[in-house]
């Protein structure tokens, strides 16, 4: 019975770890087109439309990617986890389904018409349907937060007469307090991994010497909207989810912290490896009373830590808890040292001949990703061992009637199958931006409005 | 409330079938239809603007069946695990099949992705129709209200039952055989010259074959459920569904040599619809049968709060008013036959 939740447990794991690659691409590049897009419509500039249009065609082979991985995830709820579907359905069933009925919708019909419609659209039409593609792709991840959000902190249900959950009042859930500051620090995650990726081919064509313009316009609305959404990041979006944290979910703060004991004054550590034998951090680098501050806005503030909870009350994987959210918070602050110093190059006018800059953004491209990855980790781990927060453990919510033999050649087989898609998706991509955006002619200065019909 | 459901359940998988099936139809159809690479870029150019917004159908049904009635979700999800993760592998590689191929101008590539769209078109048929099947047949439930079933056991309808025995497989067949025809007249109705002919061809071939199997599957139906007429005895107005079914049968024979697309499609649309009514009709009020009916999955059995299903309604109404809005735009701007030249596909 073990192995079989471990499988199980591994096959959702794989699956959403892979497929959340795509989505938070999708929504980040899908705001900064837009951003392009007005730009381009506003100052009828072509190379702003044209970089659009280059932007659009990594879009549309990240989002094929990030749809056919996504399919499984609404599959699995009862394919993998059925005990636990028949439990939450009734409420959770909720913002599933409108995630196909409002969110799907809107993105699939509108995508089409962006990617492949701009000659049957007149320029005003064209921004429309990337607006539209924005805001599908953001509706999409609010639904998915809300179900995340109830399984953290479950609201707005009653339990029936049979223990399964049902809706009780629809706005308590929809718009669960969790769910609202999850939603801005995971979208301001996904703006930042757009901001990055765009930031890091325009540094790459302007190192290399080639389409230098758009490199600059890469550069330029990477930079700024990068700079502020990692500032967001931190704050308030991620001070307020850790506030949460420490109100609902204390004993996830202690092993996020990877404080054993609890005590006034509590230190805030930096680097350290959490020594679950010994209960204690092995070679700590901390700053004194400062969670205490962080955590209760008190110096002196006590902070409750795992001895003052039962242990089967304890998240499981402590130690992988204790990194995801070091290195989270770690590269979180990096990113707001970089880019406060790549906007002041910018303001300074010096960005595009600083190659020692360029290079740092370049090569920062990968490290979004592992932020984004590791701030799931670090919410889903955080969670155990309860699957719905206080309600259903995560060992009571599998499918029981799907054995571990089963379960564990479907998970072979994902892996397998999405090993195939990232290399066939690497591979585009980078030839995408190899073969670089479309020449402008500059003699069109006005394409945006003479194409039109 | 629940009954109001389990139409709006029927109707959204009618619509997916009727609107996936057509692009799945001239995926089946895609590497004997089209000769040259100038008509394999016809075909995909007449189904790439739309096809992923036809299978949102299938992932909005899913949800609403999940939101609507968890505990059918919870039973058949995991009792069709295997072929259901089938079904995903399927549909990755047939999404791939079409936007992937068009990035590489190499007839190499081309040809890969060509194999790989026509052969995942094809084998999704035939699952779609095999689960169809099995819901008709009824699965092995016990008490706890789940089952498991293995891909096959000795394809006869023993108390242990596979996926695929002689009578899923008869309805795999027949789904592949129907939506093969569809897929022709979308094809027809989309393109011309020799592949609009060759497409209008392959419809009619299908005819009879399509005519023999509904025969031969009503029958089958009816031989291994006896008690799948009980609704049709019962409610007079049942005796709409083989009406449709077959007069669209006769308008299909009659417009497609005449070179009328539209009716002919239309009417290829209304034998899905009325094969998938019918079914449904005949299950009502059951949403699973089991092997044995003292474990049937119902609506009564399965249903979501009232509550929930209640504040469903609206938002549900409101949903599926936009997207028909955005289907019927979407449609308007790629309407009439499609043309070669820049662009995708």
């Amino acid at each position: 019975m073990e192995s079989a939740l471990l499988i199980h447990r591994l096959h959702f794991a794989f699956t959403a770890t892979f497929h959340y690659l795509f989505p938070q691409l999708t929504m980040g590049l899908a705001l900064l087109i837009v951003v392009l897009k007005t730009i381009g419509l506003r100052r009828n500039d072509p190379f702003y439309n044209q970089a659009a249009r280059f932007w659009g065609k990594i879009f549309g082979i990240n989002f094929v990617l990030g749809v056919v991985t996504g399919i499984p995830m609404e599959f699995q709820f009862g394919t993998n986890w059925s005990v636990f579907s028949r439990f939450a359905g009734g409420v959770i069933g909720q913002t599933l389904a409108m995630e196909g009925m409002f969110a799907f919708f809107l993105e699939s019909a509108f995508l089409g018409l962006f990617l492949y419609g701009e000659k049957k659209l007149s320029p005003k039409a064209h921004w429309l349907s990337a607006v539209a593609v924005f805001v599908g792709s953001w509706l999409s991840g609010y639904f998915i937060i809300a179900t995340d959000a109830f399984m953290q902190y479950p609201v707005g249900y009653y339990k029936a007469a049979d223990g399964s959950l049902q809706l009780a009042s629809f706005w308590t859930f929809v718009l669960n307090r969790w769910a609202l500051w999850q939603y801005a620090h995971n979208m301001s995650g996904a703006a930042i991994t757009g901001s990055f990726i765009m930031v890091a081919v325009g540094a790459f064509y302007l190192l290399w010497g080639k389409w230098t313009e758009y490199g600059r316009i890469f550069v330029k609305v990477g930079v700024v909207t990068g700079c502020v959404f990692s500032v967001l990041q931190l704050f308030p979006t991620g001070d307020r989810q850790g506030q949460m944290i420490t109100d609902h979910q204390p004993v996830t703060l202690a092993a996020m912290e990877g404080l054993f004991k609890g005590q006034s004054a509590a230190p805030l550590l930096i680097v350290g490896q959490p020594n679950e034998v010994q209960g204690k951090i092995d070679n700590p680098l901390q700053v004194p009373g400062m969670l205490s501050m962080l955590t209760y806005r008190r110096w002196s503030a006590h902070v409750r830590g795992l001895d003052a909870f039962p242990k089967q009350d304890w998240p499981g994987n402590i130690p992988l808890l204790y990194y995801s959210y070091h290195i989270m918070v770690g590269l979180g602050t990096l990113f707001i040292a970089e880019m406060v110093v790549a906007l002041f190059l910018l303001w300074r006018g010096k960005i595009f001949s600083s190659r020692w800059m360029l290079w740092i953004l370049m090569l920062s491209a990968p490290f979004p990703y592992i932020a984004n990855t590791a701030g799931w980790m670090t919410a889903e781990l955080g969670r155990q061992p309860w699957l719905v927060y206080g309600l259903m453990r995560t060992e009571d919510g599998f499918s029981k009637s799907v054995s571990a033999g089963n379960a564990m050649f479907t998970l072979l087989g994902f892996m397998g199958m999405y090993m195939v898609l990232g290399i066939l998706g690497l591979f585009l991509i980078r030839r995408q931006i190899e073969e670089g955006p479309p020449e402008v002619d500059l003699s069109l200065k006005n394409l945006a409005t003479t194409e039109a019909h | 409330m629940g009954s109001l459901w389990f139409w709006i359940v029927a109707v959204m998988v009618t619509a997916y079938v009727v609107l996936d099936g057509f692009d799945l139809g001239a995926g089946v159809i895609y590497l004997i239809a089209a000769k040259t690479p100038e008509e394999k870029q016809r075909v995909l150019r007449a189904i790439g603007p739309v096809w992923d917004g036809n299978e949102v159908w299938l992932l909005a049904a899913g949800g609403t069946l999940y939101f609507a009635f968890p505990q059918l979700y919870a039973s058949s999800f995991s009792g069709f695990y295997l072929p259901l993760m089938m079904v995903l592998w399927l549909l990755m590689f047939r999404a791939i099949g079409i936007e992937f191929r068009a990035h590489i101008n190499n007839s190499v590539w081309q040809e890969f992705f060509d194999v790989l769209f026509g052969v995942s078109s094809i084998l999704l048929c035939i699952f779609f129709g095999a689960a169809l099947g099995n819901v008709v047949r009824g699965v092995p439930l016990d008490a706890t209200g789940y089952f498991f079933e293995p891909l096959w056991t000795n394809f006869k309808l023993g108390p242990q039952t596979g996926i695929l025995d002689w009578y899923t497989v008869l309805i795999g067949v027949m789904a592949l055989v129907t939506l093969a025809a569809h897929g022709s007249q979308y094809v027809a109705l989309k393109t011309d010259q020799d592949l609009g002919r060759r497409a209008r061809g392959i419809a009619l071939l299908c005819w009879p074959l399509q005519f023999f199997l509904t025969c031969i599957s009503l029958v089958a139906t009816y031989f291994i459920r006896p008690d799948i007429m009980a609704n049709y005895s019962a409610h007079r107005i049942g005796i709409l569904v083989p009406i449709v079914v077959f007069a669209s049968l006769g308008i299909i024979l009659w417009a497609t040599p005449k070179g009328k697309e539209k009716l002919a499609f239309v009417a290829s649309s209304l034998y899905i619809t009325g094969m998938l009514v019918g079914a449904a009709f005949a299950l009502y009020p059951v949403v699973l049968p089991a092997r044995d009916h003292q474990y049937d999955l119902t609506i009564q059995n399965t249903s979501a709060g009232a509550h929930g299903l209640t504040v469903g309604i609206v938002w549900w109404t409101l949903g599926a008013v936009l997207a028909l809005g955005y289907f019927v735009f979407v449609y308007r701007k790629f309407r009439g036959k499609v043309e070669l030249g820049e662009g995708h596909y």
